[in-house]
């Protein structure tokens, strides 16, 4: 075994394409997406929950792929696509999912919310009618400890009825319950 | 914030340049493939590398080739969620993307290589913690410490082996290719993993897996059953997988695999024997009967100990469950596999 070197602590200078924006950043190598993200790029709408892959709190989009980003070393994604929060509205407009998650109470404490709106816009690029199941499925990495997910899922069912253009008004029971 | 220990990161382009590096730096170094293994046990500082050398600009680690006649082979850096949404794989190897698809969460799915999952780290109560917590019992024989807290007079370290594709790998015979310094083997999966904590996998430090090889697919059928808290995060703390073949009506081959209870997929060797050359047909109580009375024999090798999620005496008493249910899984006319988050 070789003698333990002393690993290389300067900062290297990155450029991220966030949001559609370039931005350029001087980080640290072994630092995270989360990290740059949150203290370097001040986008904090990522939060960082477990930060060991239990939570999907820190769920960004890169290259329209939903990962961690608390498990993603900033390195790897230079030059990737990627999307947090803060990108999803357009022009000052809602996307239609952060609309209905407001709107049906999808998000409580909000902690999650983040992750879960990427995670399901990842999720209706791919498939814009999906069943319940399926969007149980996607969005099974996330984790909400306030709305007990019914919500969530009707938000998603609403919002990709938005965007398939079909009439989407919440029924009275997504609103007020039973 | 949870942060990671101070690295030197290496990007080589070819798995040669990889295991030329990890080589030079010896135990110094550690390959990442999809990072969801090793970055955690960084973080919790159970593993402390000084460099680190990833394989995502490796293009030889990628890729899909073969047929199912003659056998696959499967890059080591093919993501999980790759396998899972493979239409060739699904239609032809069900079994095994089924196991590939109840690997963790979506997400981790996304990040998390083949590569990776055959070589996941084991897994203990007392060694999946945060440093504080764990220097607080002195540490653990696995990283640190002397003593093994889940059987403190025992030599050896009963960490647990918790990948969901190695059982049923193991027991459909697939294989890998091993690069080391002075060139390639070929090795079973079946003589790859060791029944120890700490030295659970036979390969030198250096050796790279570059790529999995799937067996032709001529007539045997293969399930995969898992028990877990969740229908999703959690890793098995039992994964059950099982490989038949049939002639006619008659068990021609047989192999069983437990995981998630002991160090490393456990053969349920005397299930196997009991069912050789037995009858059995699907949805019939006297072949039902001969499944369960076999599937009793995989009690006693089954190690479940009290350091994953959930009872250890039931986990134990779970085995010959699940592994009835993954022998009746595979056989002629059982419905194909089709949970949501189970």
């Amino acid at each position: 075994m070789s003698p333990r070197e002393a690993p290389d602590r300067r900062k290297t200078l990155g450029e991220f394409r966030v949001n559609g924006e370039r931005r350029e950043v001087a980080y640290e190598p072994h630092r995270t997406l989360l990290e740059v993200l949150r203290e370097d790029l001040d986008l904090t709408g990522t939060k960082h929950g477990c930060e060991l892959g239990e939570c999907g709190a820190c769920t960004v989009l890169v290259d329209g792929v939903p990962v961690l980003s608390c498990l993603t070393l900033a390195q790897e994604v230079e030059g990737c696509a990627i999307e947090t929060i803060e990108g999803m509205a357009d022009k000052g407009e809602l996307h239609p999912l952060q609309d209905f998650f407001a709107e049906l109470g999808a998000s409580q404490c909000g902690y999650c919310s983040s992750g879960f709106m990427l995670a399901s816009k990842a999720l209706l690029a791919q498939n814009p009618s999906p069943s319940r199941d399926e969007i149980r499925v996607a969005l099974s990495g996330n984790l909400c400890r306030c709305t007990g997910y019914v919500k969530i899922y009707e938000a998603v069912e609403l919002a990709a009825k938005k965007l398939r253009g079909e009439p989407c008004e919440p029924s009275r029971e997504c609103t007020h319950g039973r | 914030m949870l942060r990671l220990p101070k690295f030197s990161y290496h990007r080589p382009a070819s798995g040669a340049e990889a295991v030329r590096i990890v080589a030079a730096h010896g135990g110094e170094a550690r390959y990442v493939a999809g990072g969801t293994d090793l970055y955690p046990n960084m973080k919790r500082r159970v593993q402390r590398p000084g460099h680190v050398v990833a394989l995502s600009r490796c293009q030889d680690l990628r890729g899909m080739r073969g047929e199912a006649r003659s056998g696959v082979t499967i890059g080591a850096m093919t993501t999980l969620s790759a396998i899972e949404h493979d239409p060739r794989l699904r239609a032809e190897y069900p079994g095994f993307v089924h196991a590939a698809s109840v690997v963790s969460t979506p997400l981790l799915r996304n990040m998390g290589t083949i590569g990776g999952n055959l070589l996941l780290d084991t897994r203990c109560n007392y060694y999946d913690q945060s440093h504080e917590w764990r220097e607080s019992i002195d540490f653990c024989k696995k990283c640190d410490g002397s003593t093994c807290w889940v059987a403190p007079s025992s030599p050896r370290c009963w960490a647990v082996q918790s990948s969901d594709t190695v059982p049923l790998l193991c027991a459909i015979d697939a294989s890998v290719t091993l690069l080391g310094a002075d060139g390639e083997r070929r090795v079973p999966l079946r003589a790859l993993y060791r029944d120890d904590g700490i030295d659970f996998v036979q390969k030198r430090h250096e050796e790279l897996l570059t790529a999995l090889h799937l067996p032709a697919t001529n007539g045997w059928r293969a399930s995969y059953r898992k028990l877990r808290r969740r229908g999703s995060f959690d890793f098995p703390v039992l994964g059950v997988g099982a490989c038949l073949s049939m002639d006619g009506d008659r068990v021609a081959e047989l192999d069983v695999r437990i995981g998630g209870a002991g160090s490393w997929p456990i053969p349920a060797q005397k299930t196997v024997e009991m069912l050789r050359g037995a009858v059995l047909r699907f949805d019939d109580a006297a072949s039902d009967e001969l499944i369960r009375a076999a599937a009793q024999e995989a009690y006693k090798p089954t190690r479940a100990m009290d350091n994953t999620d959930l009872d250890a005496h039931w986990r134990k008493k779970m085995a010959p469950v699940f592994v009835a249910r993954a022998i009746r899984d595979c056989l002629p006319g059982a419905p194909p596999r089709r949970d949501v988050l189970g």
